[in-house]
């Protein structure tokens, strides 16, 4: 019971994800959504590829260019291993094959954690930034192991499934890959707590005393390096089941720069950052990208604002509030909140009108496409969108500034006030 | 055989001066802020179209001096705006914020000059063969590419030793924070050398776009290379990043020209490589086809046994 009591977020959240698919199902036709299915097994996926990557740059402080090797390689591994269940050359269950890209992983995170662990920050960057490189120049030329183009395409299906499941709907995969995403981020939270985690977290923050209290950072750093593979694996091994093929951008760099950008606008520091930043990044790359052509620029944006101004990512912008919320004075926000609320859509409102009607004069016109709003069709080469964009983008920026400075004075002086008292309490 | 070497000779000194002029730039701004610049090569982008929209209105040789200094202008905003502000969060958050700047640039560029190719081309004055070698035409423009970046690698040379800004900068670059205690304003240096760096890129890309393609993907493309060179050089050191510059060009041209494998080497000691062989398939691949992965092997080699590089004074 105690255990309920103290983990029920995790309990409740998996009840929410299993649910969350019923919202769109079709109960006319009797049938899952199946983009809904794909998004939100490309989300657990993805995530637990971000929280992987985090294991690297949130806990050891390594900042990897090219974690897509490891997702990849178990991606690979996997895949040869349905092929060999498939020729009867070995017996495993579907449910298990992330579990071999696991492995898959965890083999290459050693030999690629070997080579790159001696170095650190910006040389650890570099160099793999060039494994990445090098793997994925290979994947284009070995056709034995990585099937060259074409990549290598599997068959889910398997008479093999422990639970009496074939996998042949994608409903059933998401829920392997929401059981699958569970146990990988609770191995991974428990990871933190253990002696690894912690010394992960030491040669981080101060690797000369790390080395004097008689650890060797470099073994910290390549176990923590091969476990991150591990766990990059299984997201790997669940890649495979969701899309039954693995190609070469699966290593890409591409694929890297989005763990990255997960993680990052997400919050490296706490647990579940770089879970709010996955959702946030595959949101914007599979349901922005059906709108518009620029989905990159706002992730764009969006990772250079919180470089700038939100070092901690979004998850640090809501434990921000904690105090504030836990003394109970949020109410005293309110009023700054909404009056900073219009100006901030006016001025996003001005910007995203802007970016459509750039792209769209020279990537979606050349596209064939219309432009319209609500049904009305804008003539993009027409001055006016393009004088309503900018001037609510330049007027909504100095609304936006005259609210924020008011809204800060707000801030420091809650804060302050819930310093003092409780200094003295 | 004479005639293939000649030819790749000269085709990889004019691929290692281009690497040289972009490297150059970033291997100051490496050495001196520590800041790891991935909009290095989207500056070398943004050089080339730029080049090709001012050729457009009104010539090549306008363009071979607006370009670069509007590149410069654009590097110093960001470093004034962006990567000032970015510093006090660290190394790591300066490498991000570029990297961000990267991606932004590489989509701006797609929404302004589209996805495709533009037709930049090299200018009709120089359009013609300059010379012949054994049979072989060389083009008057990488002639002219030469020259360019010899005379740049001559002024930053000069620039550097005998005027009193560069021996700040150099000071910067071996101790810099000695150089700030001497009550040099550091801030201001590194604005300098930011935009001269970004301007040194947009340069690089005026006389290499038409060389190579003009296109949305080829900073992703320069980007790597780049930094290979810088790193393969060493942290500090032009010279060392002049050397790691022609040795790259030179490598990669004359990879494409050997048809050989290690099979063949193989074979030379009385083994023959068959399919049955363990790494039949990793032995058989011929010397062109892994041509652009040297760099990066030489990269990961060198950073695993050697981090400061060639002739760096200290470590990546």
């Amino acid at each position: 019971m105690t255990m309920l009591r103290r983990h029920w977020p995790w309990l409740l959240a998996f009840v929410i994800l299993l649910a969350i698919p019923f919202l769109f199902y079709d109960w006319g036709k009797g049938r899952h959504s199946g983009f809904v299915l794909t998004l939100m097994s490309e989300i657990g996926v993805m995530a637990i590829f971000a929280l992987s990557y985090n294991m690297l740059m949130g806990q050891a402080g390594l900042l990897s260019f090219g974690h897509a090797v490891l997702l990849g390689m178990g991606a690979y591994c996997a895949a040869h291993v349905v092929l060999l269940v498939k020729a009867g050359t070995i017996w495993l269950p579907t449910e298990l094959v992330p579990l071999a890209g696991g492995l898959g992983g965890l083999l290459f995170g050693f030999v690629f954690g070997w080579l790159v662990t001696k170095q650190r920050a910006t040389a650890f960057a570099m160099i793999t930034m060039g494994l990445g490189e090098l793997v994925s120049a290979a994947a284009l030329m070995f056709m034995g192991f990585f099937g060259g183009e074409g990549g290598i395409s599997i068959d889910r299906v398997m008479d093999t499934s422990l639970v009496g499941v074939r996998y042949s709907s994608p409903w059933q995969v998401y829920c392997l890959v929401l059981v699958w995403a569970f146990i990988a981020a609770v191995l991974m939270k428990l990871q933190t707590q253990t002696p690894l985690g912690s010394m992960a977290n030491a040669t981080r923050d101060n690797f000369e005393r790390a080395q004097f209290v008689g650890y060797d950072p470099r073994m910290v750093r390549l176990y923590q390096f091969a476990l991150s593979g591990f766990f990059a694996g299984i997201g790997g091994g669940l890649y495979v089941l969701i899309y039954e093929i693995v190609t070469f951008d699966t290593v890409s760099a591409a694929k890297s720069a989005n763990a990255l950008l997960a993680v990052y606008i997400g919050g490296a520091g706490g647990f579940f950052g770089p879970i709010l930043g996955t959702i946030v990044v595959v949101l914007l790359q599979s349901g922005v990208s059906l709108l518009s052509n620029a989905w990159l620029l706002y992730v764009g944006i969006l990772f250079i604002v919180m470089v700038m101004y939100a070092p901690g990512g979004l998850i640090g912008l809501i434990f921000m509030h904690m105090p504030i919320w836990r003394a109970g004075r949020m109410r005293e926000l309110l009023l700054p909140y909404a009056r900073a609320f219009p100006p901030a859509l006016i001025v996003l409102l001005g910007f995203v009108l802007l970016v459509e009607l750039a792209s769209f004069t020279t990537i979606g016109a050349a596209q064939g496409k219309t432009f319209s709003i609500g049904g009305n069709v804008i003539d993009t080469t027409a001055p006016l969108p393009w004088v309503i964009a900018l001037a609510a983008l330049v007027l909504g920026t100095l609304w936006l500034r005259r609210e924020a400075r008011g809204f800060r004075e707000r801030w420091d002086a809650v804060t302050e006030s819930i310093k003092l008292k409780g200094a003295m309490s | 055989m004479m005639e293939v070497f000649v030819v790749s000779l000269l085709n990889g000194l004019v691929y290692g001066m281009l690497l040289f002029m972009l490297a150059s730039g970033l291997t100051l701004i490496l050495s001196m802020m520590g800041v790891l610049n991935f909009a290095h090569a989207s500056a070398y982008m943004l050089g080339a179209y730029f080049a090709y929209t001012i050729s457009v209105y009104i010539g090549f040789w306008p363009a071979l001096v607006i370009a670069p200094l509007l590149c410069g202008l654009i590097g110093a905003g960001i470093e004034m705006f962006g990567l000032r502000r970015v510093h006090r969060n660290g190394h790591i958050a300066e490498l991000l914020f570029t990297f961000g700047l990267a991606l932004l640039i590489e989509k701006g560029v797609q929404m302004t000059w589209g996805l495709l190719p533009v037709p930049y081309r090299v200018p009709e004055l120089l359009d013609f063969p300059l010379f012949k070698v054994y049979g072989t035409q060389f083009p008057a423009y990488r002639a002219f590419m030469l020259v360019i970046s010899g005379l740049m690698f001559g002024a930053i040379w000069l620039g550097l030793t005998r005027t009193r800004i560069g021996l700040v900068i150099q000071a910067a670059l071996t101790h810099p924070d000695m150089a700030s205690a001497l009550g040099h304003n550091v801030p201001r240096i590194f604005t300098l050398v930011f935009a001269a760096g970004t301007a040194l890129a947009g340069l690089a890309g005026v006389i290499g776009g038409n060389y190579q393609v003009t296109e949305p993907a080829m900073a992703f493309t320069m980007g790597p290379i780049v930094f290979v060179v810088v790193v393969f050089g060493g942290l500090g050191s032009l010279a060392g990043c002049f050397i790691a510059s022609i040795l790259m060009g030179l490598i990669q041209t004359f990879a494409v020209v050997f048809d050989v494998s290690l099979a063949d080497l193989l074979a030379k000691f009385g083994v023959t490589v068959t399919s049955s062989t363990p790494f039949a398939e990793v032995l058989n691949v011929t010397l062109p086809r892994i041509g652009a992965l040297l760099p990066f092997m030489m990269m990961v080699l060198i950073l695993v046994f050697r981090p400061r590089g060639l002739m760096g004074t200290r470590d990546t």
